[in-house]
């Protein structure tokens, strides 16, 4: 058993009276893919949030590698190597997509010589197979191109944990296999990946472990099969 | 700095009445800011815009301003909506930056405001009505008709584009489009146009606050930048997108402007509204009653 | 039109991007020399000139660090402008110090309130900052207006200190003083762009939140550019109660600093150094000429409509027509 890379405990978020998240605890171990499933309004993007900085919980507390991060600010937990990914792309969009990936180079790894962060940025490129478009503008790439961006450049911030927030949705099956292999050789390399998705092949065939989200609660937390063959997870999605 | 319970109530009656004034030109700000999203920094302008439209009807056509109301306010509306359909055209669409739409509307607030002196010069210029003369009075407290008529209809307004937006069709459209431009489309109606009427409606609106404001007070064109403050203030500690918010907003505006004015002085009340402001943002940014 | 836009990198070797930067210091000092040897046998007229749009170029470049850059707009200049050229008036009151105390002192006080202001409303939306800037303009004018040891409403003269004979006149000096100033501006413009913060800055302008997320201090970054963009703009300031001998608040917050500081980079393109300085150029030329030929508020109102129109024609400024020009010609 791996250490923990990973852990929220008793997340709670509420907004405005409507309860996003309620005593959510998380526990994600180094190395591991875990996929994050559950009905659209359920909470996931507001634990992605929580994590990623971008809100701060009512009550619990975050940990990361062994240091607690609730006050943390989202561009420190970057640069500790928390790295996510936006549902709805959000590229640099005055930049090339070369100057996109180098603004974590610069920033999340702290680079200060730009034949470094020239190179670097030339292997994320390659690796997410982006190198053709280098010196495009974001403005005339296509959807699965933008989603390449977003995980490049969460790559570039030399991410211990990545999360990638429904990274495929309105993909192309074919489209879904290319990023699913891409985040797959992430992993190979020692990257911890949660996996928000609703595309439920893709969830089954990548994940390790499946945790469940449904109204704000956490309902499972187990091995692929053993969670979706649940009554309330079978519930969840089907109806009662 | 005299204290005395009887300038306390006036001021704080008179507070209450500037206040239901200061709604009728803060709806405005609600709609466009709070409801769509555009930061139109020029809604004092069309505000003054409108009282000089007043002005000009009262001076060449004997118009009583609340007849240049009914006749200025639909040329307003239509405006409005020409207005938005060019924002749209040329800001909106593109969605890159907010700079440019922001100094767009600076500019089209300084072409109005230079426009307007190089028509009618700086002097200030006023409309008068023999009614609003008149005092209204109840025991020790006495506010004129020129302070009433603003208050009255500030409150007939606001109640009027509440009831249009809760329930009429384009109205509810309007609202659903402030909560959510997208799954408006998927309904089929289309966000363009309720947000078209939407500016129409607050254009409108600005012309009736002008035409209001020169009838309490005489204009000249440099006093819409005193009221960038006051409307957006208002829309934000209201909540936004909050009709009861705004008005509420606006009282408590008005009273504590003129508890100012009273107490310190008239050249103080613009710093109340970014106190206000600030103090909002920082206490409690979804404002009184925020989503 | 190619569907594909190329761009040069922002990141070249670096012997080429100090090029410009040099280039900058060198004009600089070609224009200082000139100045200093065509002396007083050009009339008095044409330094005035000179220093009005010296000090638009200042001000527009200034406003452009945080603006342009950053994607936060400041209406309130004149309220940056107005603290320097107070920070003037009141040391002159207390003390005769040398003119680059005053501006030392201006820059400090201005960039102090850039700081604060950021502080206080940087971490909200945009628009948020950007009225706190507008309502900032109106309370320091309303408090100056009010205090007496500055001159209040009735406004203030200032005596023209005696110059030692290597200045022909004091608008020489003046003028000497604001090439070097706009050097500096332009210079630091120039060395934001080009550096890391400048990097950060785009991205903050592009998406904020995405910048965050990449591990770009966002507030840390606003703050100093609020910070050199209210400092530079207070420098600016502080030469001009002896420029005008007599300052009131009308004339320090005057609606033209208002709008010049953003029609200037808006006209002559907002995402790089030479920007502001063509549009100050651009505009500042146009307003002298027409100032004299027809009355100061049709002349703004004219800049006005400009604003409008290359807003809605050519949203990226004289930079993105001369870029696009280059892009799709030989």
């Amino acid at each position: 058993m791996s250490a923990t890379i990973l852990a929220a405990e008793c997340i709670t978020k509420q907004f405005d009276g409507f309860a996003a998240l309620t005593d959510i605890d998380l526990t994600v171990c180094k190395g591991e893919r875990i996929g994050l499933i559950g009905p659209n309004g359920s909470g996931k993007s507001t634990l992605v949030n929580c994590f990623a900085g971008i809100i701060a919980p009512d009550s619990g507390s975050i940990e990361f590698d062994g240091t607690d991060i609730t006050a943390t600010p989202a561009w420190l937990r970057a640069k500790y190597g928390l790295a996510r990914t936006y549902q709805i792309p959000r590229p640099f969009r005055g930049m090339t997509v070369r100057q996109n990936i180098e603004v974590p180079l610069r920033f999340a790894v702290g680079h200060t010589s730009t034949r470094a962060i020239g190179e670097e940025a030339q292997v994320i490129l390659d690796q997410v197979g982006l190198a053709d478009k280098a010196s495009i503008s974001p403005k005339v790439l296509t959807q699965v191109e933008l989603r390449k961006l977003e995980l490049g450049r969460a790559l570039a911030a030399r991410p211990k944990v990545l999360i990638a927030d429904e990274v495929m949705a309105g993909l192309s099956d074919s489209e879904v296999d290319e990023i699913l292999a891409l985040l797959t050789r992430l992993n190979a390399q020692g990257i911890t990946i949660l996996l928000i998705e609703h595309i439920m092949r893709a969830v089954m065939m990548f994940s390790q472990r499946i945790v469940v989200i449904v109204a704000g609660h956490k309902i499972a937390d187990g091995p692929p099969d053993e969670v979706m063959r649940q009554d309330d997870v079978e519930r969840a999605y089907l109806g009662e | 700095m005299n204290f005395s319970w009887d300038l306390l109530v006036n001021a704080f009656v008179t507070g209450v009445v500037l206040g239901g004034f200061y709604a009728s030109a803060a709806i405005g700000v609600t709609i466009e800011f709070g409801m769509l999203d555009i930061v139109n920094i020029a809604h004092p302008a069309f505000m003054i815009a409108g009282a000089y439209l007043a002005y000009l009807g009262w001076n060449s056509f004997a118009f009583d301003p609340l007849v240049a109301m009914a006749v200025f306010a639909p040329l307003g509306l239509l405006f409005g909506r020409a207005f938005y359909r060019a924002y749209h055209f040329f800001f909106e669409r593109r969605g890159d930056e907010s700079l440019q739409g922001l100094a767009f509307f600076f500019g089209v607030l300084f072409i109005i405001e230079i426009g307007l002196v190089l028509i009618s010069g700086v002097d200030y210029r006023s409309v008068t009505a023999p009614y609003l003369g008149w005092t209204f009075g109840i025991g020790h407290i006495s506010v004129s008709w020129r302070m009433m008529v603003p208050f009255l209809v500030g409150l007939v307004l606001l109640a009027g584009i509440q009831l249009y937006l809760s329930r009429t069709f384009t109205g509810r459209t309007i609202l659903a489009v402030s909560q959510d431009v997208e799954a408006v489309r998927l309904i089929g109606a289309d966000p363009v146009r309720a947000k078209e009427i939407a500016f129409g409606i607050a254009t409108a609106s600005a012309i009736i606050a002008g035409i209001l404001l020169i009838i309490i007070q005489p204009v000249e064109p440099s006093i819409g930048r005193e009221y960038i403050g006051r409307t957006f203030a208002i829309c934000v500690l209201g909540g936004m997108a909050s009709i009861p918010g705004t008005l509420i907003a606006s009282l408590i505006l008005g009273v504590a402007e003129t508890f100012t004015t009273t107490f310190f002085g008239p050249s103080w009340s613009p710093a109340v509204s970014f106190g206000l402001l600030l103090i909002t943002l920082a206490l409690r940014p979804a404002g009184l009653f925020g989503r | 039109m190619s569907a594909q836009t190329t761009f040069e990198p922002r990141s070249p070797p670096v012997p080429a991007q100090l090029y410009s930067g040099l280039a900058i210091v060198l004009a600089g000092a070609i224009l200082v020399a000139a100045a200093l040897l065509v002396g007083s046998r050009v009339s008095e007229y044409y330094y005035l000139a000179a220093y009005t749009i010296l000090q638009f170029v200042v001000l527009g470049t200034a406003w452009n660090i945080l603006g342009g850059y950053g994607g936060y707009v400041n209406f309130g200049t004149a309220g940056f402008f107005a603290v320097g050229c107070y920070t003037t008036v009141f040391l002159n009151k207390l003390f005769h110090w040398p003119l680059i105390i005053d501006m030392s002192a201006a820059a400090a006080t201005a960039g102090l309130m850039g700081l604060g202001t950021g502080y206080l409303t940087l971490r909200l939306r945009g628009v948020f900052f950007s009225i706190a800037t507008l309502a900032l303009a109106i309370v320091l004018q309303t408090v100056i207006s009010n205090w007496s040891f500055v001159g209040g409403g009735r406004g203030v003269y200032i005596v023209r200190p005696q110059i030692s004979g290597f200045f022909g006149t004091y608008a020489h000096l003046l003028v000497v003083l604001m090439i070097g100033l706009a050097t500096c501006a332009v210079l630091a413009a120039w060395a934001v762009e080009k550096s890391w913060i400048g990097v950060g800055l785009a991205a903050i302008r592009d998406n904020e939140t995405a910048a965050e997320t990449c591990g770009v201090p966002s507030l840390r970054l606003k703050l100093i550019a609020a910070t050199t963009s209210g400092a530079l703009m207070g420098m600016a300031g502080a030469p001009f109660p002896y420029y005008v001998s007599y300052v009131d608040p009308a004339t320090a917050f005057s609606l033209a600093i208002a709008v010049n500081s953003i029609a200037m980079p808006l006209v002559g393109g907002t995402t790089t150094w030479w920007g502001p300085l063509v549009g100050a150029i651009m505009l500042g030329s146009v307003q002298q000429i027409l100032t004299v030929t027809i009355s100061s508020a049709a002349n703004l109102f004219i800049v006005g409509v400009l604003l409008v129109v290359f807003l809605t024609a050519a949203p990226r400024g004289v930079v993105g027509i001369v870029r696009a020009w280059k892009r799709g010609g030989p």
